[in-house]
């Protein structure tokens, strides 16, 4: 820019701006340029990050002697016949009855944590007793502690209990909010629901389970359904529980039914194994590509793990 | 905010209590009103809070306490425990060379998988903000593993991506790089296994991703009139202000890594297999616990994880100071 007087200024700002159209044109260009480059990155990076499920959906479609023949993604001979082989299911047991089993405990599971953490985070979030600070921060720890360390007593107290091979060990700590992430995710959305409307209830009257029932319940309800479908998930891809605590085949979920195939690929065919493991991942993909506004957001703002 | 959890837990563990918590009610009447008043809040509170009570003290602190005390017994489920001291520590660190081992490999998973997870999660969140309209498609697709990552259809599915003249070996030997399989392999199942926690970076890139969009544009313009390029602008900008957000991650990544289970007990059949490179921490503890049932044996390495993960939490809180600054902070 020029510091000299008005006089020779005007005639030089005129030129700059003449001068600019071409430079501005330019960068205008190099921005779309950048774009495309940013597009293609992108789009590459997507296509590796995602080639292991195209994978799997496409090996299900591989007769199981082209495994270890075939490299190449495409089947030489397509076929559906993996489908209906496993639709018979493994060890006597049909595969709709492992669907049956997951869907049963991931349905229950999201019941009892819907239950109980909104209760439990309610009293964190609005209701000032004795002890809420030393309770808040012993929930807080859980969320660091390694679960192992409870797995052994807790399977010990079970067993005690005579309720191993039942549904009860995995059902149960659902009820009672061992999942303090949801507990935490609650407490965050009740905090930011402003307290007038307490307190207009309170004056009104209401206790606390009015105003936990017809005001903050209808209100935190996107916190409710974002930890409903991530306990859906979770619960339904969970191996380590069934692993310890479901002993019968007739009573396994997906995950533990899956290792049987896993087991016996050696001597049986792979193609059942590719397809049972796109059958149940499937639920969660479907899940996923529904609700992953929900999903996405959730982790964003709560820092939730996936 | 992802850092309110780390605020929170900072909070709480400076002072015994959260900040974050809501001020107490304003209304002061008489002294003995408010007695009556506090005890009918106590009463109420523990009362919405005794599902979490039970479960806090029934399935968390109390097996906490139960397993603290079979750490320092022999116990198989079948007879009474038995009081050995402690022998099962002693036993650990001078006699059993496959749970050194297995703390090696875990180590090698944990602190050189997490770091390029994070590294990679930051990478591309920073070239996903670079662009808002179009990232959020790219956005979803890259958070999917992170649901399903530690499934056992995607172990599987990894099982026979990385088997012998698999997709990855494919795709190497037309670079001419022959591998010849990595799950056999006792050097490669390893990075083949940190590949898959790498392959999970959608989680924390999501929670970056939330931090760059909280960066004001100001600061970018500002340096780059002070003259910064892109790697100043990333020290003296991007960094500091998404440090919080890093320290949460990395804590959280770090904690969740040790606990891998899952995806290392599929791909070897329950082995921790080829020569122990994938029997981690916890297939090791299972296979001590439940196949063995050497369970004050497993209590007690599961009480030597708590410690492990309670010291790296604390020297990350200890380190905090001097490289997390929170917004508002004029420190």
């Amino acid at each position: 820019m020029s510091t000299s007087t008005s006089e020779i200024a005007r005639p030089e700002f005129l030129e700059i701006e003449l001068d600019q159209k071409p430079v501005e044109r330019r960068r205008i260009k190099r921005k779309t340029i950048n774009t495309i480059i940013w597009f293609v990155v992108l789009a590459a990076l997507t296509a590796i990050v995602l080639y292991p499920l195209v994978w799997l959906f496409i090996a299900t479609f591989k007769p199981s002697s082209e495994f270890g023949q075939n490299p190449g993604l495409i089947p030489d001979n397509p076929t559906i016949d993996n489908y209906f082989k496993v639709l018979e299911g493994i060890a006597g047991v049909p595969l709709w009855r492992f669907f049956a089993n997951s869907t049963f405990i991931a349905v229950m599971a999201v019941i009892g944590t819907l239950f109980s953490s909104a209760l439990a985070a309610y009293a964190f979030a609005r209701v000032q007793f004795k002890g809420v600070g030393i309770l808040f921060a012993a929930m807080i720890g859980t969320l660091l502690l390694p679960f192992h360390v409870v797995i052994i007593p807790q399977y010990i107290m079970f067993q005690k209990l005579e309720l191993v091979d039942t549904y009860w060990p995995l059902i149960l700590p659902k009820f009672l909010a061992t999942e303090a992430f949801f507990v935490f995710l609650i407490v965050q959305f009740i905090r930011n629901i402003p307290r007038d409307m307490d307190e207009a209830a309170r004056i009104d009257g209401a206790g606390h389970w009015r105003t936990f029932f017809s005001i903050i319940l209808p209100l935190i309800k996107p916190a409710l359904i974002t930890s409903a479908i991530f306990t859906f998930i979770w619960t339904w891809n969970d191996f380590l529980g069934p692993l310890l605590y479901v002993n019968s085949p007739e009573q396994y979920p997906l995950p533990v039914a899956l290792r049987l195939y896993n087991d016996q690929t050696s001597t049986s065919d792979y193609g059942a194994t590719v397809a049972v493991s796109f059958l149940a991942l499937l639920p969660i993909l479907i899940f996923f590509i529904v609700f992953q506004r929900f999903l996405v957001d959730g982790v964003a703002t709560q820092g939730l793990k996936g | 905010m992802s850092t309110t959890l780390t605020r929170a837990i900072v909070t709480a563990d400076k002072e015994g209590r959260p900040r974050l918590l809501g001020r107490r009610g304003p209304d002061t009447p008489t002294r003995h009103g408010l007695k009556v008043r506090n005890r009918r809040e106590t009463a109420t509170g523990y009362t919405f809070l005794l599902p979490w009570m039970i479960g806090f003290l029934g399935l968390t602190l109390g097996p906490m306490i139960y397993s603290l005390y079979l750490a320092f017994t022999k116990y198989n489920l079948f007879t009474e425990p038995e009081f050995i001291g402690l022998d099962n520590f002693v036993r650990m660190f001078t006699e059993d060379p496959q749970y050194i081992q297995s703390v090696q490999i875990t180590l090698v998973y944990v602190l050189i998988g997490t770091p390029i997870k994070l590294a990679a999660a930051l990478a591309v969140a920073m070239l996903l903000n670079y662009r808002d309209r179009g990232s959020t498609f790219f956005r979803s697709s890259f958070y999917a593993p992170s649901l399903i990552g530690a499934s056992v259809s995607v172990a599987i599915v990894w099982r026979a991506m990385f088997s012998t003249d698999g997709p990855v070996d494919n795709t190497l030997s037309f670079f001419g790089i022959e591998i010849g399989g990595w799950v056999g392999n006792v050097a490669l199942v390893l990075p083949m296994m940190i590949l898959l926690a790498v392959w999970q970076f959608g989680a924390p890139m999501v929670i970056f991703l939330a931090g760059l969009k909280q960066v004001p544009r100001e600061l970018y313009e500002a340096a780059e009139v002070d003259g910064a390029g892109p790697i100043r602008k990333f020290r003296s900008v991007t960094f500091p202000m998404l440090s919080s957000v890093i320290f949460f991650n990395l804590l959280l990544e770090l904690i969740n890594a040790f606990q891998v289970f899952a995806s290392a007990y599929i791909i070897s059949n329950g082995s921790g297999g080829p020569a122990g490179m994938t029997n981690f921490y916890t297939v090791y503890l299972y296979k001590r616990g439940f196949a063995d049932l050497q369970m004050g044996y497993a209590a007690a390495m599961a009480w030597v994880l708590v410690i492990v993960v309670a010291i790296i939490a604390a020297i990350l809180f200890k380190t905090q100071k001097s490289w997390v600054h929170y917004a508002g902070d004029n420190r």
